[in-house]
């Protein structure tokens, strides 16, 4: 029987490992990016500042293709005077100094403070030339290698419509090797050429916007519609212009059903989180246990507690506090396992014939439980805060989905297969089932029917403490954080055939779509409430639900 | 109320029955004609508490109706309660009158959601005889067409429950909603007149008080005929082995839709007494722990018995109020552990509980007599 945990154990490792490799390699590559130099740009702007008229073209020209920080803040700096020269004491030419806030000195090509020994002259741009590097510091994120800032940039410029840029977006345009910068950079240079080019740009210019399916373009094909409309004089744009808004409106219909799934699919991963440990411990062992709930908020509880734990000793800011989740998740597994044998041994057991008396006295430990929360933790709920690394979110085609949600998903699809391995690929999981379809056949062909029991709804209690952990990055944490989810619980495991692991899986997720479907055009209690008559009114064709168990037993 | 008795020839109906009158009597005549202070004299509002007890009661009777006798598990009884309730509560909200801050015949609530007129459904709660069979037909119905869904596909046991219960829920968060036109969270309160009563004077919670105890006696003398009648004998028999009796030609579906439909009216009948005397109704009669505890009461005082539920619903509803007094801090803990041990000791509750202790004698008795025996 060890063995399997000892598959889980390792299961659990394996992923801790990915974790930690995934979180290296991000603190890697930001380091990367700290240390990339901006030498060329601050030799570029030494040469503007100390050089003469002659070389000025040039220069600018290379300075326009860079795009370090640097340039921004030396420009800001020589328009309110705060650049100055000091001959150089080896008497190679002048040393370019910045003066800062408090009156000292940067020397401009290390970076490094300095003291000028030498006269110091200020140094101030010519009328023309300050109006040049404006030019260029506003088209300066342009250039930049990060991907989201050029991009940022260039959709700034264009949704300006300033005729100013419609020149340099077209160059730049050309440049662009990545899909996504071309994309944006088109979709910025149509939206200038809407109001700045000619009829013939406009078409083309409608034409792309409505192959790019940019929402965002909506308002402006629309003003531009009324234009036309006005003038009357250009019917093919007009047409041009229907078509685009119509593939517009297409595009973004799609996106909110695929937005509407995606979120569907992470409220099914919660269900689905929340109710195979019901599934176990109701549909295998056909025990209803109302205090399933608590064994949620318990370990969402245990997730606080370790979270309190690591902010007192490693502090709140601190890297190592990021890591109390993956610690809490075993614990929060354990905490409510130990729960549940305990209640187990000391009330089920006597109760497995009578259901619905198990019923009766989970609830009053249910109450108990409650209360004893209340007690320890008082009645508000209390606040779980995400670590970093979850706290981002991820875009995929214009629907943002944040870290925590996708790990609740994959944490769901895992939790179908390490469940299936237990269950179907260990002796435990053959015992198990043995038992759960006959308690007396099993006991007497040697199973210990009552070591099983205990483990099996440990097991399941367990997993209601790993679902309060995940729910506790998500949700509430309080006294009543189980009742929320207790009734779609049970409602999600009877939906999915009761005893059957997968109908349970596919009843979650089916669900959860079903509601995250019907939100928007009915509003969401509306929804929730329709769900749930659905689900009654579905249950009149398969009254065993989903995957109903098959038995030729009249009374089952 | 005793003249029903000679339908009862049970020796234990005739004396609760018995017990109810003199009850009745003493709380009503006492607040009527006791001097105030002394030790016969009753206040309105211990009145109104055992009302709402005896409102509790009856809601026990239902659900042992269809738990004890019929062996359906029903979570959402608190759901046709509420239903009675609100629709009597209906009729009261549309007597308040003028209200202060609005100046509007309107209930209040609509005023802040901005309604200028009333929806046309609520037209007809203006007459208190359509608000009373209201209260028993809209659980009736809602009952009816739950019942037929769920025994037709023959969802039963443990699933009839959970149903039940999502029925519920689904309910509570329909009457949450402030759109629903229900009062939202706040429900329906403030009551001021009631029959042209008025709803603070003492002879109106005497009159509630004694009604609900009518209700209870009728209610529990139905339920005492039909156990008697060839139907009741079937409803019996559905519990302990549906198919056997579906065998024998019943048709039991028809039978336990009846059967849903008569616990769900009478539940609603019990809410629409309960609203005047608690002065309040909102969602949280809905609540999920609400439909549990009745099944509580129901467990605690014996299910299977006439008088079983009554004893456990007033039981722990006392005990209730009387631990939340002395022990504001504990006392939902006690309510707990009591529950825990009265279903591991007592599976037949308070009532189970002189056989239980019988039979525990006479099997030590046996044992120690054949331990003699085997001894000689």
């Amino acid at each position: 029987m060890n063995h399997t945990f000892l598959i889980f154990a390792r299961v659990r490792k394996t992923l801790q490992y990915l974790l930690i490799a995934i979180l290296l390699q991000l603190s890697i590559t930001t380091q990367i990016h700290a240390e990339v130099k901006d030498t060329e740009s601050r030799q570029l702007l030494i040469k503007l500042i100390t050089g003469g008229k002659e070389a000025e073209e040039e220069t600018l020209e290379a300075l326009s293709n860079q795009s370090d920080k640097i340039i921004e803040d030396v420009v800001a700096a020589w328009r309110v005077g705060k650049i100055s020269t000091t001959p150089n004491p080896d008497g190679s030419g002048d040393i370019v100094l910045l003066e800062t806030d408090d009156r000292s000195y940067i020397n401009l090509l290390s970076g490094e403070k300095i003291t000028p020994s030498g006269d110091v002259k200020k140094n101030r741009a010519s009328r023309g030339l300050r109006k040049k590097l404006k030019r260029i510091v506003t088209l300066l994120k342009l250039n930049s290698p990060d991907l989201k800032e050029r991009i940022a940039s260039a959709e700034k410029l264009g949704l300006s419509q300033n005729p100013e840029y419609l020149e340099i977006l077209e160059e730049k345009y050309a440049q662009q090797t990545e899909q996504k910068a071309k994309d944006a950079f088109l979709f910025s240079l149509s939206i200038s050429k809407l109001a700045n080019g000619t009829d013939e740009q406009v078409l083309s210019a409608v034409n792309s916007l409505g192959e790019l399916k940019n929402y965002a373009a909506r308002d402006f094909l629309i003003k531009t519609q009324t234009k036309y409309t006005e003038q009357g004089d250009a019917p093919e744009i007009l047409t041009a212009i229907d078509t685009a808004i119509d593939k517009i409106d297409q595009h973004q219909k799609f996106v909110d059903w695929v937005g509407a799934l995606v979120r569907g699919l992470s409220t099914g991963a919660i269900l689905l989180l929340v109710a195979y440990g019901l599934s176990i411990t109701f549909g295998q062992m056909g025990v209803i246990n109302m205090a399933h709930g608590e064994f949620i908020a318990l370990g969402a509880y245990t997730t606080y507690e370790i979270q309190n734990f690591f902010a007192d000793k490693y502090g709140e800011a601190s890297s190592t506090f990021g890591w109390y989740f993956v610690i809490a998740l075993p614990c929060a597994f354990l905490a409510s396992a130990i729960a549940g044998a305990i209640l187990e041994k000391g009330l089920i057991q006597f109760l497995y014939k009578r259901p619905l008396e198990s019923l009766l006295a989970t609830w009053g430990v249910s109450m108990v439980m409650k209360e004893l929360f209340k007690k320890k933790f008082g009645a508000a709920n209390v606040s779980v805060s995400s670590p970093e690394w979850l706290a981002g979110s991820y875009e995929l085609m214009g629907v943002s989905m944040s870290y925590n949600r996708l790990l609740i998903i994959f944490a769901a699809i895992l939790l179908i297969f390490v469940t299936w391995l237990l269950m179907n690929k260990t002796n435990w999981g053959l015992h198990v089932r043995a038992t759960m379809q006959n308690r007396q056949m099993a006991s007497s062909l040697g199973v210990p029917s009552g070591k099983v029991n205990m483990l099996t709804f440990a097991f399941g209690s367990g997993l209601a403490g790993l679902a309060g952990a995940f729910v506790s990055q998500i949700g509430n944490v309080g006294p009543l954080t189980g009742e929320t989810y207790i009734v779609d619980s049970f409602m999600v495991v009877v939906c999915g055939g009761v005893g059957n692991l997968f109908g349970t899986a596919l009843s979650a997720f089916g669900i959860g779509i079903l509601d995250k479907l019907l939100e928007p055009a009915i509003g969401s209690v509306l929804g929730k409430v329709s769900v749930l008559l659905l689900i009654i009114v579905f249950l009149q064709f398969k009254p065993g639900g989903l995957f109903p168990s098959k038995s030729r037993n009249l009374e089952d | 109320m005793n003249k029903s008795s000679s339908l009862l020839k049970d020796k234990a109906d005739i004396s609760f029955l018995g017990f109810l009158l003199t009850f009745t009597l003493l709380l009503s005549l006492g607040n009527a004609f006791a001097v105030e202070g002394s030790a016969f004299h009753f206040t309105s509002f211990t009145l109104s508490v055992w009302g709402k007890y005896l409102c509790y009661a009856v809601l026990a009777i239902s659900l042992n109706m269809l738990w004890g006798y019929t062996g359906l598990l029903c979570l959402g009884q608190c759901l046709f309660f509420a239903l009675g309730g609100y629709a009597f509560g209906m009729y009261l909200m549309l007597n308040i009158g003028v209200d202060s801050v609005y100046k509007t015949a309107l209930p209040d609530f609509m005023d802040f959601m901005g309604k200028t007129s009333l929806p046309a459904f609520w037209e007809p709660f203006h007459n208190p005889i359509f608000a009373i069979l209201a209260a028993l037909v809209v659980p009736g119905i809602v009952g009816f067409t739950f019942g037929l869904l769920a025994f037709r596909s023959r969802i039963k046991g443990v699933y009839f429950s959970i149903l039940t219960q999502a029925l519920t829920y689904a309910s509570l968060l329909l009457f949450t909603r402030n759109e629903s036109g229900f009062g939202g969270d706040n429900g329906f309160t403030n009551f001021k007149v009631i029959l042209g009563a008025d709803m603070n004077a003492e002879s109106t919670a005497r009159g509630l008080f004694i009604a609900s105890a009518i209700l209870l006696a009728l209610v529990y003398c139905f339920i005492a005929w039909l156990l008697r009648t060839k139907f009741g004998k079937v409803q019996q028999a559905i519990r302990d082995s549906e198919n056997r009796v579906r065998f024998s030609g019943y048709s039991t579906t028809h039978f336990k839709v009846f059967i849903f439909t008569v616990s769900a009216m009478i539940a609603g009948a019990a809410g629409a007494l309960y609203v005047p005397q608690a002065g309040i109704i909102n969602p949280s009669l809905m609540k999920t722990s609400m439909g549990l505890d009745i099944v509580v009461w129901v467990a605690l005082g014996g299910r299977g018995s006439k008088i079983g539920p009554v004893i456990g619903a007033i039981l722990v509803n006392f005990i209730k109020s009387w631990a939340s007094r002395e022990y504001p801090d504990h006392w939902i803990l006690i309510l707990g552990i009591i529950f825990i041990l009265v279903v591991l000791f007592m599976p037949n509750g308070i009532v189970g509980l002189w056989n239980q202790l019988k039979d525990k004698i006479k099997s030590s008795k046996k044992a120690s007599s054949e331990a003699a025996l085997a001894n000689s």
